[in-house]
């Protein structure tokens, strides 16, 4: 007889199923520590309570219940945490810390290998503002890495605010700014280029914006020179101000990140192993996505792929790339 | 391994002597691979050729830092999450509607059919192109030469890149309508991009100078 499973989902079995919960124990013990609680929460939701959230992931699974009732199979486990903010802690004094390491579910693209089913393991830090908040979420996150064993891992770090402030200091018109913005999401740098030359702007102004989508680098970087940029760096600044010197190191400022989709109002995370062509996982500030549920407040948090992370300790055991 | 410490993509086919010529100016030693047309790795010099369309495969995975790749092939894979750091000039070519010389086929086909058959091997590009043009058309994905498919009644136009014209007007063919310029393009890995930052700088920017 020919037994299948749905395709992008899988059978984990001892050997495998052994390591990974070494690794989820090393990051459920280093959030514990810094004060997060543990939660799990249904695997399903109402679709509308994920939709409400509006992340710009498309749900892998979608069902109909006995009632009648849409429900779907939840992406991540920030809109769900963020409902249970909302609903269970309606009135608690914040900040809320909450860990978890459960499983999530999206769409595919085709022939990637791309699973549908994975695990994540990740915190969210409700009702910590910028800078103190996100500081944390970002120790957190190179603490458990480190606790988990990996050790050449690096933090891309980026400001979803940061080029559209730009724009608006140069006064670029929507209808060009959406298109920028949509290059920059893919970095596509020949394509902002090519709609930078559509303006007309004056050339220092063409210049800066031509030239900080190709900024990364190490945290010296945010010393900016003065003038629009340098304002625009604030937000980073202070944050990255706030980490232990061996955090920052791990820190590549990445001026040229801005969300594809999604939640993110702020410093966004990325985490990066040498090793995988892929990032590890990754986060960021989300201030108002819990307004969205009904109870206004400042959060941010990161996930970590559990299945990732294994493959790099992997790579990093045999001293070889994996990808 | 070349002085930048990168892994590079290179396609095999119309790109490659301009491509090898690109990076033996920014003394990426290129020599091996234009003597050798059956080995696929060079690993002394970091650099791995393939079919062009696997480019961005290769790229996007991280199994190569940075890769050459045509526009067309980056417009046809427009899911593929790599990085388009900069527009090298070389391989400039269309993509072009053309169909049989003469009145219109495809025109006729959708006048009185209300749909236009078009062979192509870029059929996301071809859907998009209909569909943004408010024509319907049934795309039929050929892998040989997409000359031959309105030729022998297969299709009434075809969607194709082309260079100078010279294989379509040898066969026949007319261009009816332009849909998109390319170049060759360099892209990068996206982890790559942040972790070797310093080295892709500096390739981009003597490639620039190139």
């Amino acid at each position: 007889m020919h037994l299948r499973i749905p395709s992008g989902t899988r059978d984990v079995l001892p050997d495998e199923l052994r390591e990974l919960r070494a690794i989820e124990r090393a990051l459920l013990e280093t959030f514990e520590r810094f004060g997060y609680g543990e939660v799990a929460t249904p695997a399903v939701e109402y679709d509308e309570t994920l939709r409400l959230a509006d992340i710009g992931v498309r749900p892998s699974y979608r069902v109909v219940d006995d009632h009648g009732e849409l429900l779907a199979l939840r992406a991540d486990m920030t809109v769900p945490i963020a409902r249970v903010v909302a609903t269970r802690y309606p009135t608690a004094e914040p900040p809320l810390r909450f860990c978890y390491a459960a499983n999530a579910y999206r769409a595919v693209r085709p022939h990637r290998g791309e699973m549908r089913e994975f695990r994540q393991a990740g915190i969210e830090l409700v009702g910590a503002p910028a800078p103190d908040g996100t500081a944390e979420a970002l120790s957190v996150l190179c603490r458990s890495l480190e606790a988990a064993g990996l050790r050449s891992f690096r933090v891309g770090l980026g400001d979803a605010t940061l080029y559209p402030r730009l724009l608006d200091h140069f006064g670029v018109e929507p209808a060009a700014r959406r298109q920028i913005l949509h290059e920059l999401a893919t970095r596509d740098l020949v394509g902002i280029d090519r709609e930078l030359g559509r303006l007309d702007l004056p050339a220092d102004a063409a210049e800066l914006l031509a030239r900080v989508p190709r900024i990364r680098g190490g945290t010296e970087l945010l010393e900016a020179d003065g003038g629009p940029l340098a304002d625009a760096l604030d937000g980073l600044r202070t944050e990255v101000a706030l980490l232990e010197g061996d955090i920052a190191e791990r820190v590549i400022v990445d001026l040229g990140r801005f969300p594809r989709l999604g939640y993110y109002t702020g410093a966004m995370f990325e985490i990066y192993d040498p090793l995988i062509g892929e990032p590890l996982g990754g986060g960021g500030r989300y201030d108002e996505l819990l307004g969205r549920f009904g109870r206004a407040l400042p959060a941010v948090g990161f996930a970590i792929g559990v299945e990732r992370l294994h493959a790099a300790l992997a790579g990093e055991e045999r001293g070889e790339r994996v990808s | 391994m070349n002085r930048y410490g990168l892994t590079i993509a290179v396609p095999r086919g119309a790109l490659l002597t301009e491509t090898l010529d690109a990076l033996e100016a920014i003394d990426v030693d290129a020599r091996e691979v234009r003597e050798n047309d059956r080995k696929l790795l060079f690993g002394d010099v970091g650099i791995v050729t393939m079919r062009p369309s696997d480019v961005p495969t290769y790229v996007e995975a991280g199994a190569a830092d940075i890769g050459i790749a045509g526009k067309d092939v980056l417009m046809e894979q427009s899911e593929r999450q790599v990085f388009e750091l900069l527009d090298l000039g070389y391989g400039p070519c269309k993509m072009v509607v053309a169909s049989v010389a003469g009145p219109d086929a495809a025109e006729e086909a959708l006048r009185r059919l209300g749909v236009v058959r078009v062979a192509t091997k870029y059929p996301r590009i071809a859907a998009a192109h209909f569909e943004r043009t408010g024509r319907q058309a049934e795309i039929v994905e050929v892998k040989g030469s997409v000359e031959l498919a309105p030729l022998t009644g297969l299709v009434e136009a075809i969607v194709d890149l082309t260079a100078t014209g010279t294989t379509l007007r040898e066969n026949g063919l007319v261009i009816r309508e332009e849909i998109a310029r390319s170049t060759a393009r360099l892209i990068s890995n996206r982890v790559a991009h942040r972790v070797k930052a310093a080295a892709i700088d500096e390739v981009v920017e003597r490639l620039r100078g190139v």
